[in-house]
């Protein structure tokens, strides 16, 4: 079965984030992307399942920052093919799964892989959005596909440690929470060599009639309800401290 | 206002959520309103008892819909919507909710709002307020048009405001559709019991990804012996399975309770506070003093986690 991942770039959270001047975005110039994590756990996923059953995994990324080294990346870690869209996509998950399911459709697919959910994610779940538009069903918060039979066997996680088995008929959409392993790890010079020895399509966004639905009005940090008491000082008074609030609560 | 709710369930038990929901959907309603229930289910009527602080439950049975299989549970719920809009539709975004609001919103052409902790809806202009990346960043959103589906995170409305006596009118409504479907549901299964059970430790020393490596969680396992409290972990420990699953705090883990509750290098994303913001005391330790988990902690300690909790250790 071929597998198509989407792969996004997100704000690194471990920046810190200002808004712009309008208010209703964030101050992109000195932002740092990383790709969204749980996009990450997808392609790491659909090459389990490669690796497991054969078949193909389509890397592909709406272009954007650092997009090109994000989908050598894919390449690097054995992606078969990696797309990037490009064109007039606006940022929003309605605009992005529009444009996904335009190129989707023009391949040769069995499953869409995709993370659960990206930081972004104002106006929903890119993925299931995305299935709709394909209009095949979808299953969110997966943390496992194996082929079975015909079909897959997918799990589903739920709140509590409580999972479900669910048996499926692709063509399907999964929205991947975490992969059955750690995302591999790839080193430079192998993300290197994939830039020269890697093809990177390019396919056009097509029309992309929708909207998100809303518009932000406002961006704004969450106000503070006072929060911590914040204890100050060297690494032996913070512990001294620390050990005496401790003492007295337990 | 018309403002839908749907029950989320699981094992014949209600989602905590779907009060909180209820009850935010009464104070959205205000006179003259009506609150609506959406519950779908095999041999699951009797829930509806519980929905008292709905005007009204709409009730779907359905084979397919005895667990919950997304793809019967998408063309339920937008079965149930469908002639009866418009309106505003309350979700939890939980994993049922993350398939149910997005698709259902899609299907019926109705806007979709995620992450929501707020919804204020004004002379029927429908303002929703988001948590973005990771509770860094706030959105306020104005819908175009006047329904929306709206995702709650779980924990912004109290859930006392939505349970109310009194049964409440029952519309059944029968489905289409459901009979051929390419998800068929096999079998829940419920976690594996652990080594330890951390929603039983009065002390847990809980770790996120700022511990960096599997060798340094050491470090915690040596705090929490001192206290003789437990090592819990934020998800993206559990995902690299440096910590079983039992041990995961947060939205697709458990939910604590302890005495004390120590974060160490845990920035205090939505889903992990939703495990763990009712815990007695929390102190949280995390070089970036911009960290909302410093939000819910009673003590915070913006330093190198490595230089402190040696130090505590001693100190105990």
């Amino acid at each position: 079965m071929n597998i198509v991942v989407p792969i996004k770039q997100v704000p690194d959270l471990v920046e810190e984030l200002e808004i712009a001047a309008s208010g209703k975005d964030l101050d992109r110039e000195w932002l740092k992307y990383k790709i969204n994590e749980f996009d990450d756990h997808a392609l790491e996923e659909a090459l389990c399942f490669k690796e497991a059953h054969g078949g193909q995994v389509i890397a592909v990324a709406i272009d954007g920052e650092d997009v090109d080294k994000a989908l050598y990346t894919a390449a690097a870690k054995g992606a078969d093919r990696v797309i990037k869209i490009t064109g007039e996509v606006a940022d929003n998950s309605h605009a992005h799964a529009r444009a996904l399911a335009n190129v989707i459709g023009q391949l040769d697919w069995n499953m869409v892989f995709i993370g659960v959910q990206a930081v972004d994610e104002r106006d929903g779940q890119t993925g299931v959005i995305l299935a709709h538009y394909l209009g095949v069903p979808h299953i969110s918060v997966v943390t496992e596909v194996q082929q079975s039979g015909g079909g897959v066997e997918v799990v589903k996680e739920f709140g509590g440690g409580i999972v479900a088995k669910l048996e499926v008929q692709p063509p399907a959409v999964f929205g991947i929470q975490a992969a059955r392993q750690t995302p591999r790890y790839v080193p430079v010079a192998k993300v290197r060599r994939a830039m020269r020895g890697t093809e990177l399509e390019e396919m056009d966004a097509g029309s992309v009639d929708v909207t998100a639905g809303s518009e932000v009005v406002r961006l704004f940090k969450p106000e503070s309800k006072g929060g911590a008491e914040m204890i100050e000082g060297s690494p032996e008074e913070v512990a001294a401290k620390l050990a005496e609030i401790i003492k007295s609560k337990l | 206002m018309k403002v839908f709710v749907v029950a989320e369930h699981m094992k014949g038990q209600l989602a905590e959520t779907t009060f909180e929901l209820l009850g935010k959907a009464r104070a959205l309603a205000g006179d003259g309103g009506e609150v609506i229930a959406l519950l779908g289910g095999h041999g699951h009527k009797d829930l509806a008892a519980q929905l008292g602080a709905a005007d009204k439950v709409i009730y779907a049975d359905h084979p397919a819909l005895e667990q919950f299989n997304p793809q019967a549970w998408c063309k339920a719920v937008t079965q149930m919507l469908q002639g009866r809009l418009p309106g505003l539709v309350l979700v939890s975004y939980s994993s049922q909710g993350m398939d149910l609001a997005s698709g259902v919103g899609t299907a019926l052409d109705v806007p979709v709002l995620a992450y929501a902790t707020d919804v204020q809806a004004d002379g029927g202009r429908i303002t929703v307020t988001s948590q973005l990346y990771g509770g860094k960043i706030m959105a306020e959103s104005a819908v175009n048009g006047d329904s929306a589906i709206v995702a709650m995170l779980a924990g912004v409305a109290p859930a006392d405001a939505g349970r109310a006596e009194g049964s409440p009118a029952v519309e059944e409504v029968s489905l289409e559709g459901l009979d051929a479907l390419q998800v068929t549901f096999k079998e829940l299964v419920e976690p594996e019991g652990g080594d330890v059970d951390i929603t039983k430790a009065d002390v847990i020393v809980s770790v996120g990804r700022g511990i960096q490596s599997e060798e340094n969680i050491e470090m915690a396992e040596a705090l929490a012996q001192k206290l003789g409290g437990v090592v819990a972990a934020s998800r993206p420990i559990v995902d690299a399975k440096w910590l079983p699953k039992s041990r995961q705090v947060g939205k697709s883990g458990l939910k604590v309770k302890p005495k004390l509750y120590i974060a160490l290098g845990i920035s205090g994303a939505p889903e992990h506070i939703e495990g763990m913001k009712d815990s007695e005391t929390i102190i949280a330790i995390n070089s970036d003093p911009k960290a909302p988990i410093f939000e819910y902690a009673h003590y915070g300690v913006a330093e190198d986690l490595f230089d402190v909790v040696p130090a505590l250790t001693e100190k105990l």
